[in-house]
């Protein structure tokens, strides 16, 4: 054709311009598709719902199998803002008793990040059963809102509430780094829940359900071959003795204190009272979990959400005097036999410390009778000997040997938050007095468990567990063990030495704390009647008030059960509060009954923190 | 020579049929796909619409063989009346028609509904090609003509764009069928191969192009200063004389024009075509109402990766999340269970076959059967690119099926005509000596 000869070229522009708009096409695919990944998350906002199932979170049982810690159902009523077109918002209101302002302020919480108006978001959790059923009857009329089941915790007894912690939600930073957990999940957030969380949380499933358009579910994701099923979480088996941690809370009772028991042999605590304490059960969730929190939050005299038994550091008083007599056999400065004088103090220092009226007396009479100018020499004998050449050395030399009992340093164990306690150091003191401007007799109050010596009670009671072990002990732990097969750390099956070995020592020692509960001994007055316990009072000054009581003592004297040690705090003398609470609670663990009923009705009903104290005696 | 001259297929062109054969079948495995339902597994199923689909192929094939049977010459010699027949069945459709979704283009019969804008397209091609054919003078090849060349000409352009302009003003208006009559538009590219002036296609795309910048510009002082540099640039780069400076002041005069006309113009649109532009535009986002087709349709598409999901497998087209995604919107279901090689591989067959037409025409010694096997390719191309382009938002929302993909019979039979026709043609080209 040659009259288009002059057209032919056309075709390719034609050609060219239709292979141009396909090249577009197929560019703004490839980054549709493969490049651009935001519309597989969209595809699958739009089809998938991820429903998650909460496993049953592991029961608490104690040592001897009985319930500690159980389970309860709770609904939580649940928001997908933007399915709610059409809800009946003044029912729903109604129901909840909140107001439209309300519901607009917590559909707008729902809406915005990290929660989103496609996403479930908590509306309200933990509905009270009223509620529920009313809301259930209702709840077609509800669209985009739906009831979610989760289990929180519920304690059939009302004790150990410090030991065992709480359950709360996580927080944001720990959800945003943990993958586990999403806004909203439960945590445990203090005590055995917090350190054994990972045994006790089991495992979400999560179920993958397609939905259509319309927001009805059509199916499963691939037949479920992707939903995975909740793994509940393991049982764990406590070291606690339910019915010492409830007697021992009783005997606490209007006191502010702490009481750990341990058993030596294994070093597990029997139990751990922290006092004045709370019922777990309060602080489980709902509404009232927040007025409840808030009002023991508050309570600044009391400070019931302290627990004294791990974080509280007290001077040990005079219940360190049993290690300065260890230290002091063992280093041979003194033997069985070794007579220092007491002139109502301390002589090489005008009489202080002060003491009270006593004759001189040997090892045994001295615990027995707890002298403070005897452990004074102790003290500066230890420190002073003339194997060192400088006094810093004896002084370094004893704060080592010291520090293997467990002050200065945190005991390892499975319990969060433990606080190490304090042994003042060389550099302390330099800084204090100046170098070489101090020596024994500067710092002698340190002999008897005064000045910057703290310990906390559970390291107190670990003290005693050494001693009626005869040099070691294992790292105190609340846990028998998890799951039924009952597993357990490997480390706190470790034997820890500690720097006193010679058996003669410690036999010496005990015949003074066995003293004790005799006729002219601090604790006589506590003495369990049929039991041979040995123990030693304390009396911990305290510059901010009146003197703490200590008292501390193992039962029985061969194979011993139990160790405990008891602090309450501005009560004075340890053998008047102290020790009676640690004789009863020994006897209770040993026997199972009370022979002494109005020394436990003395003790229950006094009230310490409202000034009832009955019977009060100064005395350091 | 190969095979029997007495055959119906002689001449055939067996690689278009090919084409053809591939993307119908594809087009009725995503259309089960796309609509698939639990309870009527069977894609026989003729109460589904892909049992349905396969009644409108087996139907479509039937045609074909009769279209070839037919002898060439009835298409040529009836091509007016063609037209004429399906321009007036497309006026009474207005009066006697069943209204379906708010427009009146549906003639029922039963179950089924027969969309008469369908068949313009091949009555419009073949009067076109007829007319065309039939002038000596190519049309409006240059503006510099002799004047009475020049009248001449801008007489046959007149006709010929009065031949698409007639039923494109009668489905827009009359049926509100937008989709269906801005294809007409398909057959400006017939015209310029023909020997039409580039210019007027030149000067159409620079409307578009200023037309979408002075929506998307709100100070449009900004666009008369960039135009104003790129007019001295141009006198810069031109012989710099009188001549220069009068063209490129015409041109500025009709761009300005263009640009502050737009707004009377984009008024005169019907709301929801507002909606759409704006959309495409993201002059408007609103992904929960006026853009959830867009939306969901890009959302399927995109999600569907490198190798798609897997037959079946698509969550957004199956579970209705794309609306109208049998019909217009099926390619969603392409490129959410075949991915970037299936939608790659369905544009490629669908270039492939367009390609082999313009090779098909380009080969005719008929001026007729040329320029119809153009109008073929140019209004394949044009269904293509604007029903692709909208389900990746490149183009605005417009109801415009996809050729052999789409659920419907309708359209099925149209493109089924209008190609074989020409393939019927293609098959003769070498007994007509012309």
């Amino acid at each position: 054709m040659p009259k288009y000869n002059h057209l032919i070229n056309r075709k390719l522009i034609i050609g060219g311009f239709f292979c141009l708009i396909a090249l577009i096409y197929l560019g703004r695919l490839f980054y549709l598709q493969v490049i651009d990944d935001q519309y597989i998350h969209e595809a699958q906002a739009n089809a998938f719902r991820y429903l998650t199932e909460y496993p049953v979170r592991g029961y608490i049982y104690d040592r001897n199998g009985k319930l500690l810690v159980m389970n309860d159902i709770s609904y939580d009523l649940m928001i997908i803002p933007k399915e709610t077109k059409g809800c009946d918002t003044m029912a729903l209101c109604e129901i909840l008793e909140i107001d439209k302002e309300e519901y607009l302020k917590r559909y707008k919480k729902a809406c915005v990040h990290p929660n989103s108006p496609r996403k479930q978001s908590f509306f309200e959790k933990q509905l009270d059963r009223q509620t529920y059923a009313k809301l259930q009857e209702k709840m077609y009329r509800f669209k985009g809102f739906f009831v979610q089941k989760r289990t929180v915790r519920k304690y059939p007894r009302p004790i150990a509430a410090h030991l065992l912690g709480y359950v709360g939600e996580v927080s944001s930073e720990k959800a945003e780094k943990d993958s586990y957990y999403k806004e909203g999940d439960y945590i445990g957030i203090s005590g055995i829940e917090r350190s054994y969380e990972e045994e006790l949380r089991g495992k979400k499933g999560t179920q993958i359900a397609i939905t259509d358009v319309h927001n009805k579910t059509v199916g499963r994701y691939m037949n479920g071959k992707y939903d995975t099923l909740a793994i509940p979480g393991k049982p764990l088996y406590c070291s606690i003795d339910m019915d010492l941690q409830e007697y021992g809370e009783k005997l606490m009772h209007g006191k502010k204190g702490a009481v750990v028991a341990i058993e030596p042999s294994t070093g597990e605590i029997l139990c751990l009272v922290s006092s004045p304490g709370y019922d777990p059960n309060e602080l489980v969730g709902g509404k009232e979990r927040t007025k409840c929190f808030a009002r023991l939050y508050s309570d600044t005299v009391g400070l019931p959400l302290f627990n004294r038994a791990l974080t509280a550091m007290y001077p040990p008083g005079s219940t360190f005097k049993l290690i300065d007599a260890l230290i002091g056999q063992d280093e041979g400065v003194i033997t069985r036999s070794t007579v220092y004088p007491c002139a109502r103090g301390y002589p090489p220092m005008g009489g202080k410390p002060k003491c009270h009226p006593h004759g001189a007396e040997d090892l045994i009479g001295s615990i027995a009778v707890s002298c403070n100018s005897y452990y004074s020499y102790v003290f500066k004998d230890i420190t002073s000997q003339k194997k060192f050449k400088k006094y810093t050395d004896g002084f370094e030399h004893w704060r080592n040997v010291v520090k293997t009992f467990g002050p200065g340093t945190r005991l390892g164990t499975d319990l969060p938050y433990d606080k190490p306690g304090n042994v003042p150091s060389v550099q302390y003191y330099d800084k204090v007095f100046g170098k070489n401007r101090w020596f024994a007799n500067t710092i002698v109050s340190l002999g008897i468990g005064q000045a910057e010596l703290l310990l906390v009670p559970l390291q107190m009671a670990n003290v005693i567990a050494i001693i009626a072990n005869k040099g070691f002990y294992y790292t105190p732990h609340c846990i028998k063990g998890v799951s039924d097969s009952k597993q357990l750390d490997k480390k706190f099956k470790e034997k820890h030495l500690v720097g006193v070995q010679k058996e003669e020592c410690y036999k010496n020692v005990i015949d003074g704390m066995q003293k004790c509960f005799e006729p002219g001994g601090t604790g006589f007055a506590s003495k369990i009647p049929g039991i041979i316990a040995c123990g030693k009072t304390g009396t911990a000054e305290n510059p901010h008030g009146k003197s703490h009581a200590v008292f501390q003592a193992f039962a029985p004297r061969e194979q011993p059960k139990i160790a405990i040690a008891c602090l309450v705090e501005n009560a004075g003398w340890g053998g008047v509060w102290a020790a009676p609470v640690v004789s009863l609670m020994i006897e209770k663990y040993l026997t199972g009954k009370i022979t002494r009923p109005d020394l436990e009705k003395r003790i229950m009903a006094a009230d310490l923190i409202n000034g009832k104290n009955l019977l009060s005696t100064e005395f350091h | 020579m190969r095979g029997n001259q007495n055959s119906l297929f002689y001449g055939v062109d067996r690689f278009s049929v090919l084409l053809y054969v591939i993307l119908v079948v594809l087009g009725w495995l995503n259309i089960y796909a796309a609509t698939y339902n639990e309870e009527h597994k069977s894609i026989f199923d003729i109460s589904q619409k892909y049992g349905k689909q396969l009644i409108w192929i087996g139907s479509s094939g039937i045609l074909a063989i009769s279209i070839l049977i037919i002898d060439a010459s009835f298409y040529t010699v009836f091509a007016y009346v063609f037209y004429g027949i399906f321009l007036v069945l497309n006026i009474l459709v207005v009066y006697f028609g069943r209204e379906i979704k708010g427009s009146k283009s549906w003639f029922g019969f039963g179950g089924f509904g027969i969309q008469p804008a369908e068949f313009m397209k091949f009555a419009v091609n073949l009067a076109l090609a007829k007319f065309l054919s039939a002038q000596k003078i190519i049309i409006n090849q240059n503006f510099r003509l002799r004047l009475r060349d020049l009248f001449k000409n801008y007489k046959n352009t007149l006709i010929a764009l009065l031949i698409l302009l007639v039923p494109l003003a009668i489905i827009k208006k009359l049926q509100d069928e937008t989709g269906l009559a801005i294809v007409f538009i398909a057959f400006l590219i017939v015209m310029y191969r023909e020997g039409m002036s580039v210019n007027i296609l030149l000067f159409g795309l620079l409307s578009a192009i200023l037309f979408v910048l002075a929506l998307v510009v709100e100070q449009k002082i900004k666009l008369f200063i960039i135009m104003g540099i790129i007019g001295v640039i141009a006198f810069l780069v031109s012989k710099r004389n009188l001549k220069s400076i009068i063209t490129i002041s015409v041109i500025y005069l009709v761009a300005s024009g263009i640009i502050l006309g737009t707004n009377f113009f984009y008024n005169k649109l019907e709301v929801h075509q507002k909606d759409r532009i704006d959309i495409l535009l993201q002059k408007k986002v609103d992904p929960k109402g006026k853009g959830y087709n867009v939306n969901q349709s890009k959302i399927a598409i995109g999600s569907g990766g490198f190798s798609g999901k897997g037959y079946l497998q698509g969550t957004q087209t199956k579970y209705e999340f794309v609306p109208e995604q049998e019909t217009d919107f099926i390619f969603c279901t392409v490129g959410e269970e075949w991915g970037f090689l299936g939608s790659a591989f369905v544009i490629l067959l669908h270039l492939t076959l367009i390609l082999r037409l313009i090779f098909l025409a380009e080969r005719q010694r008929s001026d007729f059967s040329r320029i119809y096997g153009y109008g073929v390719a140019s209004v394949l191309f044009f269904h293509l690119a604007v029903n692709i382009g909208m389900t990746i938002g490149l183009m605005p929302v417009i109801g415009i099926p996809l050729p052999f993909f789409s659920y419907g019979g309708s359209s099925l039979w149209s493109f089924t005509i209008l190609l074989f026709i020409f393939l019927r043609l293609d098959a003769n080209r070498l007994l007509i000596l012309r």
